[in-house]
């Protein structure tokens, strides 16, 4: 396993999107926390980055590596090599460049700028958030062999879970808003793993004051370490069950 | 040691494999052949394990091959096209197998020396022509010295100098008692290596004959002709 996992992540080093991916992350996060004495923009910034960017780099940039390693792939079977082995080595190898990338790009400034517990959250939740998005680019790849519809599918999944998913959350709260409805959105949320994401990391920032009645509820429940707990592990079945699906397609996938 | 047992495949609704029963042994080598569609390819990757039946089973040295992999250590596979790694050299490919093997017999390097391929050991994957990748394929698929060679359109591509390197290969190794399994479109390459031919024509067996056997049923000399022979026969049957 180690092998392939090795060959893998060594490949990704040598690609020089992914540099470019951690420097923009470095000069985003530095000139961010550079721009005031308070760290609280800078933490608002990298909010920003691991709800938007890392989702959309993290999966176009696995669904495409994936594509491209079809030659790869297609070499490693006629090897005496099982599998799950295969698909879990380029999951690995493809995870741990990622989270790597945005270690050094997004952590390293966190970490130094705002070294309590709320930065170690944002770093803990961007690096789950690659991880999520990794797979399901994975999914995403292993649906069609067609390249162009593919990264279609995965461009799909980000819009709706980066900006669809919170209109339809919205459309919701208005139409229903003369009902009780708090309690049901903490479940809907669960569906997004960025609106958990977003909603855990706003908990721990100051601005949670201005979130309203829903805002107290979600305090009331993600603000506990029950919640805390649950939120993870939710995020967890979010790369869990993705990466599961496209594995037991894999197994059964003829090339 | 190998046994093909009952294997249907179906790709959609397209019958590819219908109802195959085969089995090969030791120091045998076979030529699979037939016209294009046949169902060759699907047939030698379902060996492989790159395809999955859709009912049936492949039994290697007695033992199931569905969801094993250990057996393809004993493989060595030669694909019709070979695709690789665009911008891996060949040295790194070459290596990247060696490690990912990790086997610790001897190699056979045979073939990097006879095809000269130290001479290119840098040149990446993309820059190579079809019939350098060929080299390439049937190099790696010679290195660990399996127990069977599976070969696929082998000399397909190669200039004629490679190609009888290749041959020269293929019956050294059938010496040693190797299982060597060719498809191939060109008959009249394979009269000197073959014991034993089996004709495929829209997802079935045709015929598998011993080349004696077949070459005495017909009084020729020539496998094609031979073969064009027992077609022609069956054409006539189907229009009486």
């Amino acid at each position: 396993m180690n092998r392939i996992i090795k060959i893998i992540f060594l490949d990704i080093l040598k690609n020089k999107i992914i540099l470019a991916y951690t420097l923009i992350l470095a000069i985003l996060s530095w000139s961010s926390f550079g721009l005031e004495d308070n760290s609280a923009k800078g933490l608002l910034t990298i909010l920003n980055i691991i709800l938007f960017t890392v989702p959309l780099v993290s999966i176009l940039f696995a669904t495409i590596y994936l594509y491209n390693s079809a030659e790869f792939i297609e070499l490693l079977l006629s090897q005496p090599i099982k599998r799950k082995k295969i698909w879990l080595s380029l999951f690995l190898g493809l995870s741990l460049a990622m989270v790597l990338a945005f270690f050094i790009g997004a952590g390293i400034p966190l970490l130094i700028n705002a070294p309590d517990s709320v930065g170690i959250m944002m770093l803990v939740i961007g690096c789950l958030i690659t991880l999520v998005f990794v797979a399901l680019a994975f999914l995403s790849s292993i649906l069609t062999r067609d390249k162009a519809k593919g990264i279609g599918i995965a461009i799909m999944g980000w819009l709706y879970f980066a900006l669809l998913f919170d209109g339809i959350i919205l459309y919701l709260l208005f139409q229903f808003s003369d009902y009780p409805i708090e309690k049901a959105m903490i479940v809907v949320t669960a569906f997004s793993p960025i609106d958990l994401a977003r909603i855990q990391i706003l908990l721990h920032l100051d601005v949670s004051a201005m979130m309203g009645y829903t805002g107290a509820i979600f305090k009331d429940f993600f603000g506990t370490s029950l919640g805390l707990l649950l939120s993870f592990s939710l995020l967890c079945l979010w790369i869990i069950i993705p990466f599961f699906i496209s594995l037991i397609k894999f197994k059964n996938k003829d090339l | 040691m190998i046994e093909i047992k009952n294997i249907y495949k179906k790709f959609g609704k397209l019958e590819v494999l219908n109802d195959i029963n085969l089995s090969f042994k030791k120091g045998e080598c076979i030529a699979l052949i037939g016209p294009n569609g046949c169902g060759k390819t699907t047939l030698i990757k379902s060996i492989l394990g790159m395809v999955i039946p859709s009912k049936g089973d492949i039994l290697f040295n007695e033992k199931s091959i569905l969801k094993e992999f250990k057996y393809r250590e004993q493989i060595g596979y030669m694909p019709q096209i070979g695709r690789y790694p665009d911008y891996m050299t060949v040295g790194q490919i070459i290596e990247m197998i060696k490690k990912i093997r990790n086997s610790n017999q001897v190699l056979d390097e045979d073939l990097v020396h006879a095809f000269e391929l130290e001479k290119i050991v840098d040149k990446q994957m993309r820059t190579l022509s079809g019939g350098t990748t060929q080299k390439v394929s049937a190099t790696l698929a010679f290195l660990f010295n399996p127990e069977v060679l599976i070969l696929d359109e082998p000399t397909a591509g190669l200039d004629p100098l490679a190609s009888e390197i290749l041959k020269e290969k293929i019956i050294k190794e059938k010496e040693k008692g190797k299982l060597i399994l060719i498809t191939s479109h060109l008959l009249s390459e394979l009269d000197d290596l073959i014991t034993q031919i089996i004709y495929m024509q829209d997802g079935t067996v045709h015929f598998h004959q011993s080349i004696a056997d077949l070459l005495e049923s017909t009084n020729e000399q020539k496998i094609s002709k031979a073969i064009a022979k027992i077609l022609k026969n069956k054409s006539n049957e189907q229009n009486h």
